[in-house]
């Protein structure tokens, strides 16, 4: 881009720009400086402002280089207590064979109040080659704006070619940030990603449409590639210590406005957690009513069983989004998991796929649901479920 | 106390139709409705307004049909309704549509909070919320489960995020996007839906917008979609037989070996 640019979060709307230019090319609006018709890059709005926040760009090339572009990279996230999150060891250990395949470097980005030092070592250790180091009292709390200005630094120095996120709460409110800042794509909650060897094109594969197919998604002209990977989705690669890397300490943003100000934080009182159940029965459509949703409790309850449903009842409102398993819900890798009347959209099938063993009961023998169960009932699930409760309760 | 809430249009069920060239969902305006996520998002801002007075504006980018949406949000409170409608927006991404969202929302005038949906049903990135505030150099927050307390400067508001509750202050001008069932969302009101009919609403095209075309539609997007696929999977299912009672005799069997 070539002109006078306008950097608006650090424009503070007091109008001296305006009053400055000649042609009367700058306006306020929202508080902010906005360029109109007529600029003639006098230049002269630049001195004017106290924040510095005009600048005139000028560019040689009118479309950048993508060769200029090299590495993978994944952002690594630590929750309240400052621990490294498992996603971010399942994003390396995936990246790590992408950029084998690539023949490119695996960069880790990580950014933390204290302990970085350490934990670089175990990023290292999961496949780590270069870790972009950043430690200040800035990243204490999980607020993003201190993690999406180091991110945008990182990514205009470094020119990484891909950059991968973990897709939590947090993850998924960084990331868009990122990319709209530097104007590249971004593909939420992919569950396949491959890599060209030669282009470096990125194949990013998620649910769509409803979860009824897969859609392929690459991003052929704009760079970093990013995407995000829901948690519990890639497998935990094994950490091996003797692994090399190199640890790159880096800059704070600078020129930081604080607008988020974290007066307290909890843990959100219903922690029933379904992610971490060792045995899930599930309901889905197929129960027929939301009455029917107490067979599944009793069911529950006489097997120390937590409660998990498909979207479908959560949108009817019959369960509440706590109990939704899937990739919009929670991703549950269980023991033993009982689904009854769950068809399986795509989205659900990802979101229970690492559950070692699934029974399914569905009346639809071409239920998706089945492709993914180790052992299937073909019957009515409201049937089965009365029967199973009778019978439980006869051997107990 | 100046609301914009932006909605999507999302097909009210999940069967699909495929633009066989482009592969983009063809949208044809029949039997859509209001992207549930966003109608707490409406419901939020016409709270906020009954509080504290003020106006909520809003704001879709869509097919001309997607009036109709904007009319029924009318009619259940705002005061007002932008489409961002051009052949020149159609297949955009998430970076377009935002590009888009904040050129119609920077046209409404000033404004000191935008609220959205958590996530659209049919898309489900959930990046539009921050991107949009990205595109407008405002703070963002998502999913936001209650607002506390609010002034014409600033919020405080408590969000979850991944089990945490975090109660935050944030400065206005700021974005949230609202957790789902924070609240009940109203039904039109007689007098409501006759101001739905005849309430100000405007339609603006790529040029009124002076929006950069090359930004906009399918050529702003960076992603494309190269292809859909119907997943295959090769997982051998083993099937109970008999009578009920004897699959179900079975399938306690199942239950109790597995648990040992």
């Amino acid at each position: 881009m070539t002109g006078l640019i306008i950097d608006r979060e650090n424009c503070i709307g007091c109008g001296l720009c305006c009053k400055s230019c000649a042609v009367g090319a700058l306006t306020l609006q929202n508080r902010k400086a906005v360029l109109g018709e007529g600029c003639t890059l006098c230049g002269i709005c630049l001195q004017s402002c106290p924040k510095n926040a005009l600048s005139i760009v000028k560019e040689d090339k009118a479309v950048f280089d993508l060769e200029d572009y090299k590495d993978i990279w994944v952002v690594c996230e630590r929750n309240e207590q400052g621990e490294l999150l498992p996603v971010s060891f399942e994003l390396l250990g995936k990246a790590a064979e992408l950029a084998k395949i690539r023949g490119c470097r695996l960069g880790a980005v990580l950014a933390g109040n204290a302990d970085t030092e350490s934990q670089a070592k175990q990023l290292i250790a999961a496949g780590a080659d270069l870790v972009y180091l950043c430690e200040d009292k800035m990243f204490a709390e999980r607020l993003e704006p201190p993690f999406y200005r180091l991110i945008c630094d990182l990514i205009k120095q470094y020119q990484p070619e891909v950059v991968l996120f973990g897709a939590t709460d947090f993850g998924r409110s960084v990331a868009p940030r990122v990319a709209a800042r530097r104007r590249t794509g971004l593909t939420a909650d992919c569950t396949v990603l491959e890599i060209d060897p030669i282009t470096g094109l990125l194949q990013q594969t998620r649910p769509a449409f409803g979860g009824n197919l897969l859609a392929t998604i690459i991003c052929p002209n704009h760079r970093p590639q990013m995407a995000t990977v829901r948690p519990g989705i890639l497998a935990m690669p094994v950490l091996d210590f003797n692994r090399s890397g190199e640890v790159i300490a880096c800059s704070v943003p600078q020129g930081l406005v604080q607008t988020l100000h974290l007066l307290q934080t909890e843990p959100a009182a219903v922690s029933t957690s379904i992610a971490e159940a060792e045995i899930i029965v599930v309901a889905g459509r197929g129960i027929g009513n939301a009455k029917n949703m107490k067979l599944i409790y009793e069911l529950a309850e006489l097997l120390g069983a937590a409660v998990g449903v498909s979207r479908p009842l959560v949108d009817a409102g019959w369960a509440e989004y706590r109990h939704q398993v899937g990739q919009t819900g929670f991703t549950v890798a269980p023991k033993l998991m009982l689904s009854f009347g769950v068809s399986g959209a795509i989205q659900h099938l990802a979101g229970i796929s690492r559950s070692e063993r699934i029974i399914a009961v569905n009346n639809d023998p071409q239920a998706p649901i089945f492709e993914i169960s180790h052992y299937g009932l073909i019957a009515d699930c409201v049937e089965v479920l009365k029967e199973l409760i009778v019978a439980l309760k006869n051997e107990s | 106390m100046k609301i914009v809430v932006c909605i999507k249009q999302v097909p009210s069920s999940n069967e699909v139709r495929l633009d066989p060239v482009t592969k983009t969902i063809l949208r044809d305006g029949n039997q859509s409705v209001i992207n549930p996520f966003d109608t707490y998002a409406l419901e939020q801002a016409i709270e906020l307004k009954e509080q504290l007075g003020g106006e909520v504006s809003v704001i879709s980018m869509g097919i001309p049909a997607t009036e109709r949406l904007l009319r029924d949000a009318m009619s259940r409170g705002a005061d007002r309704a932008v489409l961002l409608s051009d052949r020149a927006f159609a297949g955009a991404d998430t970076l377009a549509t935002s590009y888009a969202l904040s050129l119609g929302i920077r046209q409404l005038g000033d404004f000191d909070l935008i609220l959205c949906g958590r996530m659209a049903i049919d898309g489900d990135t959930a990046q539009i919320g921050p991107e949009l505030a990205e595109h407008l150099a405002i703070p963002h927050l998502t999913n936001v489960e209650k607002i506390i307390d609010i002034t014409q400067q600033e919020m405080t508001v408590r969000r979850n995020i991944d089990g945490q509750r975090q109660l935050l202050q944030v400065k206005l001008p700021a974005l949230l996007t609202i957790a789902k069932d924070i609240n009940q969302p109203r039904m039109p009101s007689i007098s409501g839906v006759e101001f739905g009919e005849v309430a100000p609403f405007q339609s603006l095209n790529a040029a009124a917008l002076q929006a950069d075309v090359s930004r906009c539609g399918l050529n702003g997007s960076p992603t494309q979609v190269v292809r859909t696929s119907v997943p295959l999977r090769d997982n051998a299912c083993a099937f109970f037989e008999g009578s009920l009672a004897e699959q179900v005799q079975a399938l306690a069997a199942q239950i109790k070996e597995e648990l040992k």
